[in-house]
């Protein structure tokens, strides 16, 4: 006995196969086209492999035990993020809507499905694109020999370094002060910084020439901005894999520890970077997907795609780890120079007496002829895997260990702007998605007259956006972007997920889609497929969503600030966030996931309300 | 006579050991690091590096100094490790037993700074004197920001491409306009022969209304 929930008229609401047929050989249909396979496929690697591929899975796979990540995370890719793929692209193969259109056609008490989707894409749009100015900011300064973050600025009367830069160090004072100048608070504002604002209009110039006239334009872009970022890796997998130190950090990597596997979160990350790696139910790719022709092989394009995907994200993971197994290396040769200087000097020992080999020894030897003097020394402990420990996830590997590393290697300039001119590829791409799953609904939804152009629409959404991501140019912005980035970003697409899964497969029918897609492509959707519709990737979905939700109740909201008068000084302090701010996350996180339920019962009352009207109009026109 | 003059020495030689000790008030510790500096291309220390140094100090103080000629003998050395780094102090021209003050030579040491380091071929960090701090060089501030330069370029290169992009979207309209009312004949006749195959078939399904019944 299948589970199928009523739903009456479906036929009328949808296209048969024969009008679909006719469609393609007339051509009749006025919606734009990909002009060739390349583009599209290009399109959705782009759209998927994005910076959470460099910057979020090398610390996710070197914090779960190494090598061991990869078992929960390809099990997770196969069982989650192919499947939901190809549900995607499926549905939006079939339907031939994005958007809002395409649930309400499905069933119209699930118009809130498309508009959640049309929120989160617009959430995370706001601040996607200051992350791809920074990466802008960035790239300008590397113009220049020696970078800017490699040395610290003198202070006011020249005798020394300023303050903040000596305590902390270069990067970290570039990233923090002469980029953000943050504020030690969110409540802080600190303005705008004007050097952010020129390099975040910049972006969102670059974006709009690249969305001007939708997927014509958007799939000339992708040639370059989805093949880029392979071609830099490769350069610095070649470069990396010359310096000294590379294998400790690509050894560090990979190597195994498989009692992390019984450790839950392990899973629960890995499950979490699947879904959100695929850049699944933002309604850019059931978009980009209606777009195809009908007989489209789908099924084939998902399996593709996510194993570009997974690949992209292993490649990338090794070749992060070779700079930072570098960068480690260096710390730690310098750090252990630095304790054999100090010997020497202290002790009038000759150059060259004292060698990392026997550094060890003479310690010992001079702990127990002169204790007081090496405890007065107060000797840094050298420790390679505290350095490699270092890797930091998100901006902080980008914008501090990375760039730091760079200034190590010789000719930085040149690697420092092709490592932000892939960051900013990667970014743009995935933003091309974005802003997809942002117009296609706004336009479903008739907020701009229809008589406007397609490079009108695209502008005004630009400007409006680029005016309401100034909240992220302020001094405070990093601290509003990590809000959005938590709390936007998680639940409401888990949510959307969970239920577009169910919708499609509960409401719209398993039967009628697995019909739809012989039709598509030739044969029926095997036993695989079956299994993880029903009943896996839904069920794989609920758990995560539930597991997110319990954390994030449960925790403590904290963040953390940048504080130079804090005692800790420079680590990063962690903060309580005001009240006012509840009430920002409340609704990041709550609207588009409330909407789902709250438009379907709209929309039920309504139409109850008028069939009555119909009702009582109909026995009074018969009495 | 021989006598009177190898008293002096020693006598003048253990003045100079006493004037010059490690920690004294009026003199300064000097530390040399040959091997991180040259690497493989070191030289080795030895008396007549010694020499050379003392002689360089001697021609710092000269020149720094006002009107007081320094001799190699003024520049007094003591406490040689094998780390190379010794203890100095500088006696006066005239009198062997009285010292020049720290300041003097402090300031003496600081502007000829760049010229002991390069007859060394060392700098600031490997040839220390230890309480005398280096100056930083004044750092070069270009007139404008390059970052400003190269956003300059790329916002010039984007406006450029949008603004080519308008102008082929209004030449394409104007061109599709004229079309049409050159051809509105022909399009009489292709009006007819859709109406016909339409008949024949159930119709195309017109998408334009279906919109406004889903939402």
């Amino acid at each position: 006995m299948k589970l199928q929930l009523p739903n009456p008229d479906l036929e009328d609401r949808i296209l048969s196969y024969e009008q679909l047929d006719r469609l393609e050989e007339e051509e009749a249909e006025s919606r734009p086209k990909w002009d060739n396979k390349a583009q599209y496929m290009l399109t959705c690697v782009g759209f998927c492999v994005g910076l959470g591929n460099v910057w979020r899975f090398p610390y996710l796979c070197q914090s779960h035990g190494g090598g061991a990540f990869m078992i929960p995370f390809l099990i997770l890719l196969v069982l989650e993020g192919i499947p939901l793929l190809h549900l995607e692209f499926a549905i939006g193969q079939r339907i031939r809507r994005g958007g809002l259109v395409l649930w309400s056609t499905i069933h119209p008490y699930l118009t809130g499905i498309g508009v959640a989707s049309m929120c989160v894409s617009l959430t995370i749009s706001l601040y996607y694109n200051t992350i791809l100015a920074w990466i802008m900011w960035y790239f300008f300064n590397s113009f220049q020999e020696p970078l800017p973050w490699s040395h610290c600025p003198m202070n006011a009367n020249l005798t020394g370094y300023t303050s903040e830069c000596a305590r902390s160090s270069t990067v970290d004072y570039f990233w923090y002060r002469e980029t953000l100048n943050t504020t030690p608070r969110i409540e802080e504002d600190g303005g705008l910084q004007w050097w952010i604002l020129l390099c975040h209009i910049c972006a969102w110039s670059v974006l709009y020439l690249c969305i001007i006239r939708g997927i014509e334009t958007t799939g000339k872009a992708v040639y370059v901005t989805s093949t880029l970022p392979y071609v830099v890796l490769t350069i610095f997998l070649i470069r990396g894999l010359t310096l000294k130190g590379s294998l400790n950090g690509v050894k560090f990597l990979f190597t195994p520890q498989i009692s992390e596997l019984a450790n839950p979160k392990t899973w629960l990350d890995a499950g979490a970077q699947v879904f959100y790696s695929f850049s699944l139910a933002f309604g850019g790719l059931i978009s980009f997907s209606s777009y195809n022709s009908v007989h489209n092989n789908c099924e084939q394009d998902a399996v593709i795609i996510s194993i570009i995907n997974g690949f992209t994200s292993v490649f990338s993971a090794t070749v992060i780890y070779t700079i930072i197994g570098f960068r480690a290396t260096e710390k730690f040769d310098n750090c252990l120079s630095g304790n054999i200087l100090t010997l020497i000097n202290t002790f009038d020992l000759a150059e060259g007496n004292v060698t990392e080999s026997n550094y060890k020894d003479t310690v010992i030897h001079f702990n127990q002829t002169h204790p007081e003097v090496i405890q007065g020394l107060d000797l840094e402990n050298c420790d390679l895997n505290t350095f490699l420990s270092e890797g930091v996830e998100g901006t902080g590997l980008a914008f501090i260990v990375f760039t730091e590393a760079i200034t190590k290697m010789p000719i930085s300039p040149l690697w420092s702007v092709l490592f932000f001119i892939m960051l900013f590829c990667l970014g743009l791409s995935s933003m091309f998605g974005n802003i997809e799953g942002v117009i296609v609904p706004l336009q479903d939804l008739k907020i701009f007259p229809k008589s406007w152009p397609k490079e009108a629409v695209t502008g005004v959404t630009c400007i409006l956006c680029c005016l309401v991501g100034l909240l992220f140019v302020q001094g405070s912005g990093n601290y509003w972007l990590s809000l959005f980035d938590t709390y936007g970003g998680s639940i409401p697409l888990l949510v959307v997920a969970f239920c577009e899964m169910f919708s499609v497969v509960y409401i719209y029918g398993i039967d009628r889609f697995n019909d739809d897609i012989k039709f598509m492509i030739g044969h029926k959707p095997n036993f695989f497929w079956q299994a993880s519709w029903r009943v896996i990737s839904p069920f794989i979905m609920l758990f995560i969503l539930v597991f997110y939700f319990i954390t994030e109740i449960s925790e403590q909201l904290l963040y953390k600030v940048w504080d130079p008068e804090s005692e800790n000084f420079p680590t990063l302090e962690d903060k309580q966030y005001p009240a006012w701010v509840y009430v920002v996350i409340v609704v990041l996180a709550g609207v588009p996931s409330l909407a789902i339920p709250v438009i379907a019962l709209g929309k039920c009352l309504w139409s109850r309300k008028s069939e009555k009207v119909r009702l009582n109009i109909g026995a009074q026109l018969h009495n | 006579m021989l006598e009177k003059i190898f008293l002096l020495l020693c006598f003048s030689s253990a003045l100079a050991n006493q004037l010059c000790k490690p920690d004294a008030s009026d003199g300064y510790k000097v530390r040399i690091s040959l091997k991180t500096a040259l690497g493989d291309d070191a030289y080795v220390w030895n008396e007549n590096e010694m020499f050379f140094f003392r002689s360089t100090l001697a021609f710092a103080m000269r020149t720094h100094v006002s009107g007081q000629r320094f001799e190699v003998s003024n520049i007094v050395v003591c406490n040689e490790t094998p780390r190379v780094s010794f203890w100095f102090v500088v006696t006066q021209p005239q009198n062997l037993s009285q010292l020049i003050d720290k300041e003097h030579v402090e300031e003496a040491i600081r502007k000829s700074r760049s010229r002991i380091n390069s007859a060394f071929l060392l700098t600031d960090n490997t040839l220390e004197f230890i309480g005398i701090q280096p100056t930083l060089a004044a750092p070069v501030e270009p007139v404008t920001p390059p970052w400003l330069i190269v956003f300059g370029v790329v916002m010039g290169a984007i406006a450029a491409g949008i603004i080519v992009y308008m102008v082929s979207t209004v030449v394409r309209k104007k061109r599709k306009k004229n079309e049409k009312t050159n051809g509105d004949d022909t399009d009489d006749e292709t009006r007819v022969k859709t109406i016909e195959s339409g008949r024949a078939a159930d119709g195309v399904y017109n998408l334009s209304f279906a919109d406004d019944e889903r939402l």
